[in-house]
Order: structure tokens, then sequence, then C-alpha cells
């Protein structure tokens, strides 16, 4: 059930081809034809599923480090951020730091130590909870945030919404897409291929 | 489905599958997204419960705008008894939250599937909850135009820094990033979602809506890579958040000196408590929509058998917590916290104290009988009785230890007012109010979370499986597909 045109003009011009794309009703089956395509050498490949697949991102030797090392550091940024507001604000540092700093008016304005029932001004242990909720909460910020602008999130247009049945991908069936900027696509062997691996359809994507 | 079976008693068999019927991946999408979609043909008892919320919503904005007006004296506070009501909700509410973020976060990291079908209106749960319960930090102040002094936001505008010593300050520290936070995991896991709603819905405003709600989502498999990863790092920060917020909030009481207060095994025993009291929500809006909207089959008495047995665990760990109080008080050899001890067991809110101990530790361990967790009525009345407790427990801590500390020429009684009441169940209310249009407008169930479940059980089912045939053919997971 492949959409060919007629053979005369089975080659489009490439720069309305965004990419090729093969529809698989199974998962596992999509898992198997993301390996083989892998292994032919196509490297601008994507799959669309309507829910994570296990082994799918691995098949495609996709992983982004990106992401857990972001929300680290930003959970780190809060937590240094809230201990430094905090402490910064209860201990009289500013009269130790070097004149200059103390150039601008904000630099003197932040100490504010206050001396509670002879307790120390860098009373850590009470510092503890503000800062571990912002470590907290800039992490989370990390993970959602980087994320989405990791994964290029919101795009208002995306191509690949173009190919046929592309709304089932959400739904019930399992895409997988060869991009036509990849080196090794040829329009007739990849759509051969594509149609070899047991999709059950195999379509254009117009950019 | 004919489903004639009446909402609160069952017939059905209690096993280890967690999704029933013949599902498929469309059929779970479509039987949990029918409510979103068909919005023509909403059925009345949601007018009816929508509308008692939304009643019960303006007196709770009654009550505010008094409140604003006169000041807090419209309360049953005075002194002794300085906090009542106000902070007693506060922190029934946000424990009542924890048990969503449990649900969400840590059965995520424990591997738990059968969290997929519940996490979704646990999570809206507890983001209505938290934000019944911001009311009252800011509200409970004398002067309420000013909580933005509470806020870190810097010398030039304030003069003056917050006290980040204080537990009060914490606590905005907390719950603001526990809302925070929620609302982000909660969103987060919406995104797929909205975006097969938007890929269901027709042409029109609705399909646009739900199109920049989704953000472009494609479900590319590098973004699911992304996701699952920013996902299960999400669960692993809301975990010790829900530990921490809590804990936090048994520190405005636990740092004080007042007898009853000044103890450590608040911070667990809080938590706990927590998790208990949300539970009993959690099984309170579980039972009523698993079968008015025929979610039988996602939402399983297994699903209520485990439910109640965390009910239960935590349930007899707030036991163990009062029972340490009682240890430490008397043990501690300090006139004043044996005089605490015995002013719960006789004094004058005695009857509380007792209702409380029913409320907590006697009712709920009939859960121990597995007759007693498949009936589902039985159930419901246990989620109503500890809901109530938990208040209980926090009205026990709250006024009853401040009415008489260590100076008897300060001693006196806590009685509240109908303002107290009206505000209470004014932001019940409000509670129902978000939770229905929450019911009707986004999708009560995580619908990827149960097709990637669904996944799972077709992949353990070797060969053909009578309940969970999808597609064609008997689904064998061992060969992968060699070509056509």
């Amino acid at each position: 059930m492949s959409e060919i045109g007629t053979t005369g003009d089975r080659t489009p011009p490439p720069s309305t081809l965004y990419g090729l794309i093969a529809e698989f009703e199974d998962p596992d089956k999509l898992v198997a034809a993301a390996e083989k395509v892998r292994e032919e050498g196509y490297r601008k490949i994507d799959a669309y599923t309507p829910f994570p697949v296990h082994g799918l991102a691995e098949a495609l030797a996709f992983h982004d480090w990106r992401v857990p090392w972001l929300i680290f550091i930003c959970g780190c940024l809060g937590g240094i951020t809230g201990f430094s507001l905090e402490a910064s604000t209860a201990t009289p540092f500013v009269q130790m730091l070097p004149r200059f700093a103390r150039m601008l008016p904000t630099m003197n304005e932040i100490s504010y130590p206050l001396n509670v029932g002879g307790r120390p001004f860098l009373s850590w242990p009470t510092f503890i909870p503000p800062a571990y909720e912002l470590t907290i909460l800039f992490a989370a910020f990390g993970a959602f945030f980087g994320m989405l602008a990791l994964s290029g999130l919101p795009k208002p247009y995306n191509s690949i919404f173009n190919a046929k049945r592309f709304e089932l991908a959400t739904q019930d069936r399992f895409f997988l897409c060869i991009e036509a900027l990849d080196p090794k696509f040829n329009y007739e062997n990849t759509w051969e291929f594509l149609q070899n691996l047991g999709a059950d359809s195999v379509s254009e994507v117009e950019r | 489905m004919a489903d004639v079976d009446s909402p609160l008693s069952e017939s059905e068999p209690l096993n280890d599958v967690l999704i029933t019927g013949k599902p498929t991946y469309r059929s779970l999408q479509e039987r949990i997204n029918y409510l979103v979609m068909a919005q023509r043909n909403h059925p009345l008892g949601w007018f009816i419960a929508f509308a008692v919320g939304f009643l019960l919503l303006n007196v709770m904005l009654m009550t505010i705008t008094y409140l604003l007006y006169k000041g807090v004296g419209i309360w049953g506070i005075n002194i002794p008894c300085g906090w009542g009501f106000d902070i007693i909700n506060f922190v029934w509410w946000i424990g009542i939250g924890h048990a969503g973020t449990l649900i969400s976060a840590i059965l995520l990291l424990l591997r738990q599937q059968w969290r997929n079908s519940i996490n979704r209106f646990s999570e809206a749960m507890t983001l209505f909850a938290v934000a019944c319960a911001g009311l009252y930090p800011l509200l409970h102040t004398g002067r309420p135009w000013n909580a933005y002094w509470l806020m870190p936001i810097g010398p030039n505008i304030l003069g003056m820094w917050p006290q980040f010593r204080s537990p009060l300050v914490w606590d905005v520290f907390a719950v603001s990033t526990y809302a925070t936070v929620s609302a982000l995991f909660w969103f987060f896991g919406l995104i797929p979602d909205f975006a097969t709603l938007r890929d269901r819905a027709e042409k029109g405003p609705v399909k646009m809506i739900f199109a920049m709600l989704a953000m472009g989502w494609s479900g590319s498999a590098r973004h699911w890579q992304r996701y699952e990863a920013a996902y299960l790092i999400l669960a692993g920060l809301s975990a010790p958040l829900v530990l921490s917020v809590h804990t936090i909030v048994s520190f405005d009481f636990a740092v004080g000196i007042v007898p009853g207060w000044h103890t450590t095994i608040f911070p667990p025993y809080f938590v706990a408590g927590a998790v208990y009291a949300g539970f009993a929500m959690v099984l309170t809006l579980a039972i009523p929509i698993r079968a008015w909207y025929k979610l039988k089959d996602m939402i399983t008495m297994r699903h209520i058998d485990w439910m109640a047995k965390v009910m239960l665990t935590t349930g007899l760990i707030v036991f163990f917590g009062y029972i340490m109080e009682v240890t430490y008080g008397l043990y501690s050899g300090d006139k004043y916290e044996i005089a605490l001890v015995l002013n719960r067991f006789k004094g004058p809110y005695a009857f509380f104290y007792w209702l409380l101990i029913f409320c907590n530790g006697v009712a709920p361990q009939i859960l121990w009988w597995n007759k007693a967790r498949q009936n589902l009525v039985l159930v419901f009345i246990v989620c109503q009785i500890v809901s109530l407790g938990m208040w209980l427990e926090r009205y026990i801590i709250i006024p009853v230890s401040l009415h008489r500390d260590y100076l008897p020429s300060s001693w006196g009684y806590y009685t509240p007012t109908i303002w107290d009441f009206g505000m209470f169940f004014g932001t019940i209310g409000f509670f129902i109010f978000l939770m229905f249009l929450f019911i009707r407008f986004v999708p009560i169930i995580n619908v990827f979370e149960m097709k990637e479940l669904l996944h799972r059980i077709l992949h353990e089912s070797h060969g053909a499986h009578d309940n969970a045939e999808h597609g064609k053919e008997a689904h064998t997971s061992a060969e992968p597909a060699t070509g056509a």
C-alpha cells in the first residue's frame, strides 16, 4: 500500500522534499527497522511515536546528555544563589570586602546582620531550607525549559506534519523518517529500502 | 460497555491485570479523551457537582472579602491561641497535596506501573490542594497587603530582608517551590497528551488551543529521549521536595518551644500524615470518578487495593507518631510536657483527642482485611473518616497545644467562628470547582503513559493473550520483524 507516483516523475525536486516516511503499526517493527536504517548508514533519521518506545533511542543511537547536565548545573546555581542570598544578608561580610567592591551603593546595603539571642551570624543550618528549595526550583526550571529548548520547542512549523496520516503519530501509529538532506539519501533507493523494512506504507514528506 | 454495577459496590475480580478488557492504543485514548472531546454531551452530574463547588467558592470569596475588610479578629483566634483554623487548614491542604506528588514522582522512581492510570488526576489534586493551602499563609497575616515583605526582594525596594532563619519564611520558599514544581511537572506530563488532542480535534479554535499547549510536540524519538530523561529527573527532584516541604511545614511547630510542638518526631510524622491524608483524598476522588466516567478497567480493583494498603501503612506510621508524642511527653519528666499529655487525655478538648485516635488509629485498621479493601463503600467511608481524622490531628496540635502552655494566667480557649468554617468549606468548594474544570477540559488519565503500559503488558504476554489483543494477530515479542 505504498504511494508511488507515475514512473515518469518519481524524482521530485529535492528542495521541496523534507524526506521519506514509513508507517508502522507495531512499535517493535519500528525499532527493528530503525536499527536497520542506521546500519545502512543513514544518519538524519528520526522516529515518531505516540509514547516513548523502549529501545528506540538506542536503535537511533541517540542520547542527549545535555539534559541531565543542564539540570545539575541549574540545581547548583539554585543552591549557590539561595545560600549566598542568605549568607550575604545575614552576615556583615560587606565590611570584609576590599574598598573597591563597596563602591556600588547596593553592595553596602546587602548586609543586615541581626544578633538574635547571641547566635552566630552565619547560622548555616538555618540557611539550608531556603537554599534547598531554590536548588530544587532552579533544577526543575532547568528540566522543564531545558528539555523544551534543547528540542527546539515550542516550534510553530515542523515539516514532518506534512506527512500523510501524521496525526496518527500521537495516536496509535509509529513512523520512521529519513530526511532528504541525509548524505546517503537517494530517492529511489531509499524508497525501496524503506519498503523492504516491513512498513505498512511509505510516502513523501513535503518541506 | 454497559455497566450495570452500581458505582459503590463491586463485583470485579481482584487480579494483577492493570488494564482489563480488550484495550488497544486507540481505545485507551478515546476512552480518556472522550470527556474532553465530547463537550456537548457532558453528563448532568458534572453540572450539579460543579454548581456545588461554585457555590462554596463564592462563600469563600465572601469570607475573604470580609476578612480583608475587618481583619483576622473575625476568626476565633485570640491570645493564647494565635493560630486556629487558618493554620490547621493550611497544613491539612498541603498534606493532601503530597500524595499526588508521591504517586507521580516516587512511584515512578520505584517503577510501580500501577501509578500510570492515577497519576494525572492526583497531580492535579496536588495543584489544587496547594492553591487552597496557599491562601492561608497569605491571608492569615494581620495585614495581607504587606505579604510581599516575606519575599527577598532586596534592600532597594524594601529596605530590609526577610528573616531567613524563620520557618515562616522557609514556608514561603517551600510552598512556592512546591506549587511551581508541581505545576511544571503536571504540565510536562500533559504536553504529549495535548498533542494527541490537537491531532484528534477538528480544525478550529479548539485545535489551535491544543496546538499551542502542545508546543509543536511531534512524538519525535529524540524529543522522547530528552523528555524521559527530564521526566525522571523531575520525579527525582519532586521526591525530596515532598519530604522537605512538609518537613518545613512541621518546622513551623517543631522549632517553637510550645510544649507539644517542640518535638523531633514532627517531620517524619507530618510527612507520613500528609501521605495518609493525601491518599484518602485520592481514593475519595478515584472511587467516584472511575464509576461515573466508566474507567473501571484502567483504575482497577488492584489500584484501589494498593492505595488502601498505602493508606493503612502511613496510618500506622502516624499512629506510631501519636504514641511517640505521648512517650516523649511523659518520659521527658518536664512538668509542662506531662501536663500537655494529660490535658489531651482529659482536658477540655479530650473528646476531640479520642475522636482523633479513633479516626486515625482505630477505624482504618479495618483495611487489613482483603474483603474490606474490596468493598468500595467501606473504603470510601474510611477515607472520609481519615480525612476528618487528619484534620483533627492538626486541631489537636495547634489550638489544643496553644491554649494551655507555660503560664496558667495565659490559658484560654479556642472557639471557631462561622467565618472560620465558612472559609474552610469555601476552600473545599474551590477545590471541587478546580477539580471539575480539570475533569472537563483536560484528560484525567495520562494517555501516553497508559499506552506505554499497554505496550509493556503486550510485550510481557508472549504469544496469544486474550485480554490484551491489539491489531490483527497475537503479538510475539521474541522475534523482531525480518522484512516484509
